[in-house]
């Protein structure tokens, strides 16, 4: 069905995704849990920066990247230093692009799953003996759960769809940085590509589709409570 | 003395300034909504903090502001039945009654006196309210509590629901012998309960 070129193109493109998304999920729950549940000076600052990505152009996050895991940027330099590896032009550089890209979208879903858990449930918890620890583990995480892997499925949508920062991050280096935006936009610049960015829309849509119902019966759920599980 | 109580706590416009000290038995707070009895109880199970004062229950203090001793609320052993009965929605009713018995056995024997045998496997949001009730005091019970505050426990149930849970009531105080908080503004059942009776409000 797919070309073995189509096919490295979806491979990878699914990678960065999953990749990014494993990288970005403790710290989007985090995130989340602090803006839900924690009151602490500079909150509305730290809500507004995690939000950036969602409106500052695509290129402008892409650039800061650029600018903060350059060899001679800090983050660069350490990873550099520590490791001997670069992200830049790598697949891992298109990964972090997408985390970054998506983080937003990701905090959003978890806290809201989060403030919808039921203070009153956790303090019955309490009274029944369990420190905050257990009552995170028994009731809070697991009333939220439905709601974190929703966002966690969209972050992995918009993650496939990066283009901006992406590519002026890592640049498009087929079979490397190039995911299937990217290799869509190299294909509109080809004489006769049409038929390739035909096929490689169709594939983004219909993963798009697919993450979109997922996320969607996940929320449903989490709305109808646990019931019946 | 099973409770020594005097708290103080402003809330917005409210201002709480309260005063117990009571025996074995069953205590009944009784007074109209609005009143504070509910702030009483999370008081003494540690949920809402009093501005001064103390909680002391069976010679144990689990509060006290001048001498800065806060317990923590997993650690005052107080078995809370909430006027809505708050079962963990996720968890079957068998594993709601073990909550507070995590690694202990829980034996389920010494509550077949609530008549939950049989809904065991149940998931909360199917009980009725009266079943529902039912399966809040055992978890309670359970949970091997050292007192038990119990807060309009009869709230929104018919008839015959209340006899249940007004004869479950009893036998705690009588053959469990627990000592008893318990907050309503029914008369009727303030007289059946308590073993005497503070006026709140």
């Amino acid at each position: 069905m797919l070309t073995p070129t189509e096919w490295q193109i979806v491979a990878l493109s699914i990678r960065v995704g999953l990749v990014a998304m494993a990288v970005t999920l403790p710290l989007a729950f985090a995130l989340a849990w602090l803006l839900a549940r924690a009151t602490f000076p500079g909150k509305l600052l730290v809500d507004a920066v995690v939000h950036l990505p969602l409106v500052v152009p695509p290129v402008v996050t892409g650039w800061v990247l650029l600018i903060l895991f350059a060899p001679s940027g800090p983050i660069g330099h350490w990873l550099d230093h520590a490791f001997g590896v670069s992200v830049l032009f790598r697949w891992t550089g298109a990964a972090i692009a997408a985390g970054v890209m998506a983080l937003p979208l990701m905090v959003r879903a978890m806290r809201l799953s989060i403030e919808a858990v039921d203070r009153r449930l956790e303090n019955a918890a309490r009274t029944l003996g369990a420190g905050r620890w257990r009552v995170f583990r028994t009731i809070t995480l697991p009333l939220s759960l439905p709601g974190v892997a929703a966002g966690l499925v969209l972050g992995f949508a918009r993650g496939l769809g990066e283009f901006g920062a992406t590519i002026t991050f890592v640049s498009n280096v087929p079979g490397e940085t190039q995911t299937l935006p990217l290799a869509i936009y190299s294909a509109l610049q080809q004489p006769g590509g049409d038929a390739l960015v035909w096929r490689l829309s169709a594939i983004s849509v219909a993963l798009s589709l697919a993450a979109l119902i997922v996320s969607e019966l996940l929320v449903r759920r989490a709305g109808r409570g646990q019931g019946g599980v | 003395m099973a409770f020594d109580l005097r708290l103080t706590k402003q809330i917005g416009e409210t201002r709480i300034d309260f005063a117990l000290e009571a025996g074995e038995g069953a205590t009944v707070l009784f007074g109209p909504s609005g009143a504070g009895k509910t702030s009483v109880l999370n008081m003494i199970a540690g949920l809402l903090r009093p501005d001064a004062g103390h909680v002391r229950v069976s010679g144990e203090t689990l509060f006290d502001a001048a001498a800065g001793i806060d317990v923590p609320p997993e650690r005052r052993r107080a078995g809370y039945v909430f006027q809505e009965a708050r079962l963990f929605p996720h968890q079957r009713v068998r594993d709601n009654l073990r909550y507070g018995a995590p690694g202990r056995h829980a034996d389920f024997d010494e509550i077949g006196f609530l008549g939950i045998a049989h809904l065991l496997d149940r998931w909360p949001p199917t009980l009725s309210g009266g079943e529902a009730r039912r399966v809040a005091i055992g978890r309670a019970l359970l949970g091997a509590p050292a007192f038990l505050l119990l807060d309009e426990p009869l709230s929104s149930l018919d008839r015959a629901r209340r006899e249940e849970i007004l004869a479950a009531i009893e036998h705690i105080r009588d053959v469990v012998r627990l000592p008893i908080l318990m907050v309503t503004h029914d008369a009727g059942e303030a007289d059946r309960i308590g073993t005497r009776i503070v006026a709140m409000g």
